[in-house]
């Protein structure tokens, strides 16, 4: 297949991953069975990762502590930054980390289900990591946005049933 | 307060020319669907996506600033100057944004003014048909008289000179086409507009050009017809913002033509609309500036449902030219046996889609209905489902193959 029409079947499962492969074959001018061929390929290789959903918690009533970290590391002979990224990665409680440029190093999401475990964590499975040298913890007050999604009220779509 | 003393006999008629106007075929479904529940609209002229959030923003910003006063007639300078750099970058035709450019409130404004500006009491506009509603109207209400030619979907709705040639008369004043065209999509081809250029010189005519879907052309690339050989002399080509940039409310269009076209144009405007909405104005000038990649990512979705539409009214045996541009397809809807009217409308009270009957878009259209594909993929493949159900109900659709799988077994 062509990889302008790979791209674009990614770019249309990244924006709704529950597009099925009939319609993405009815938008590409594909066949079906090359679409779904291709998005086998694309789970074998690890290309796709994972299909989630944006959920709006507060919304659904259950509460989630989220914090951001910003950790500084000394990185390692050989290894760099790999060796304790992973390390702290690996933890489910971390749902994001990036190696980063700026003020820190690492930038990790983590999430919980109060302050204290989100302090706990940090202090007890992150700051004690050797070749971490600092940390600084943001919780998350409010979700503007996810995944390109505006949480929030939508806009209405306002235009007339019928026109010319 | 007086109400019951005056006698409506004594009122003298409204203009005739007014009087005269049919309404809209539109209106009617627009009556009837939007008074029911859990429709799926095939039938909106317009983007569904939002205007770019950049544009939207740099609007309320001029507002903040108070930049709320009239603009030059012409419009504003900077926006202008974009419009011609635009207009030079893409399709090599040099507008001067002194003298050549007008902003409009809208492509129907720029309609309205060429047609005031061309014609005088009598004088006859060929017009390709199925076309926009609106150009009938707009050259009646300047005095004229359309003149309309039919193309057929057999034909691509292509326009044949020799169909001009049999209508044209010593009153004959202009070509007004649409292209790529609401409703059927038809994009004219590059020896199509040629020869519409050589009949409009053979004949002393001017061309009226409404390219507003310019930048939602599919397949190769768009032909401005006043960068054709001997064009531009006779060309006055109106274009806007509402479709490229889903910028439909705004109202800003614009008008680009040579500068004696464009001087008599704007004296008209300067006395019936004074200048184009001035936020409108700013927020058109973002889009010029930042809103590209805006506009490319609109397009590039546009297509993707096109193909996913046109594949469905194929599969289910209703006839659907590939369109080349804008957002509508425009099925044949002949082996229901329906005319377009009925079978809009029966589609509509039995599963809640509305279309818009092709007649509605002048002679050519019967036979057809425009389905705009300016709605979520997810929506049209819905939408899809229930106009099949309707189709399978009637006698007489015979289904195709489903080339999609016919294709599929060949690679």
């Amino acid at each position: 297949m062509d990889s302008l029409k790979s791209r674009e079947i990614l770019e249309l499962l990244s924006n709704d991953s529950r597009t099925s492969a009939e319609t993405i074959a009815g938008m590409l001018g594909l066949a079906p069975s090359q679409v779904k061929s291709e998005i086998d390929r694309f789970e074998q290789e690890g290309i796709i990762k994972h299909y989630g959903s944006t959920i709006d918690w507060e919304k659904a009533g259950i509460e989630k502590i989220v914090a951001f970290v910003d950790i500084d590391v000394v990185p390692a002979r050989e290894v760099g930054f790999d060796a304790i990224a992973l390390r702290i990665a690996k933890h489910p409680e971390v749902k994001h980390a990036w190696l980063v440029s700026g003020g820190c190093d690492l930038s990790i999401m983590v999430e919980a289900n109060s302050l204290k475990e989100v302090a706990n964590f940090v202090a007890e499975k992150i700051a004690t990591i050797d070749g971490v040298t600092g940390t600084n913890t943001h919780f998350l007050l409010r979700k503007y946005k996810e995944d390109n999604v505006l949480f929030g009220d939508l806009e209405p779509d306002s235009r007339l049933v019928v026109s010319p | 307060m007086n109400k019951d003393n005056s006698n409506p006999q004594t009122f003298k008629g409204l203009s005739k020319t007014a009087a005269e106007l049919p309404q809209s075929g539109i209106r009617r479904f627009f009556d009837i669907a939007s008074q029911m529940k859990n429709v799926i609209s095939l039938g909106v002229g317009e983007p569904d996506f939002p205007t770019p959030w950049t544009v939207r923003e740099a609007a309320i910003y001029s507002i903040e600033k108070g930049q709320t006063t009239y603009t030059s007639n012409l419009g504003l300078i900077e926006l202008r100057r974009e419009i011609s750099k635009h207009g030079m970058k893409r399709y090599q035709v040099e507008y001067n944004p002194e003298t050549e450019i007008l902003v409009t409130t809208g492509v129907a404004q720029g309609l309205d003014l060429v047609a005031r500006a061309l014609l005088d009491p009598g004088d006859e506009v060929l017009i390709p048909e199925p076309c926009f509603v609106s150009y009938k109207p707009c050259v009646s209400l300047a005095g004229g008289v359309p003149v309309p030619i039919e193309t057929t979907c057999e034909n691509n709705f292509q326009v044949s000179v020799e169909s001009l040639e049999a209508k044209v008369t010593p009153r004959t004043k202009a070509v007004l086409i649409g292209h790529p065209s609401n409703p059927t999509g038809a994009a004219l081809q590059r020896k199509t507009l040629e020869e519409i250029v050589d009949f409009a010189c053979r004949h002393g005519l001017y061309i009226i050009s409404d390219e507003i879907y310019d930048r939602l052309t599919y397949d190769g690339e768009h032909v401005m017809v006043a960068s054709l050989p001997n064009a531009f002399d006779r060309t006055i080509t109106l274009n806007g913002f509402s479709k490229t940039y889903a910028m439909t409310g705004w109202r800003i269009g614009y008008a680009c033509a040579p500068a004696n076209i464009l001087h008599t144009m704007m004296k008209i405007h300067s006395y019936t609309m004074l200048s184009a909405p001035t936020p409108g104005q700013k927020a058109a000038l973002e889009a010029m500036r930042r809103g590209e990649k805006y506009a490319i990512a609109m397009a590039a979705e546009y297509k993707r449902r096109r193909n996913l539409i046109v594949d469905g009214f194929n599969a289910m045996g209703l006839d659907c030219p590939m369109p080349g541009g804008a957002f509508y397809a425009f099925p044949s809807i002949r082996a229901t046996g329906l005319s377009s009217e009925q079978f809009a409308e029966q589609l509509l009270y039995s599963q809640q889609v509305a279309v818009v009957p092709g007649n509605a878009f002048g002679l050519g259209g019967e036979g057809h209905v425009r389905c705009s594909y300016a709605t979520d993929a997810s929506l049209i493949k819905k939408a899809l489902e229930r106009i099949e159900l309707f189709v399978d109900s009637l006698p007489g659709v015979s289904k195709k193959n489903d080339l999609r799988e016919t294709s599929d077994q060949l690679v």
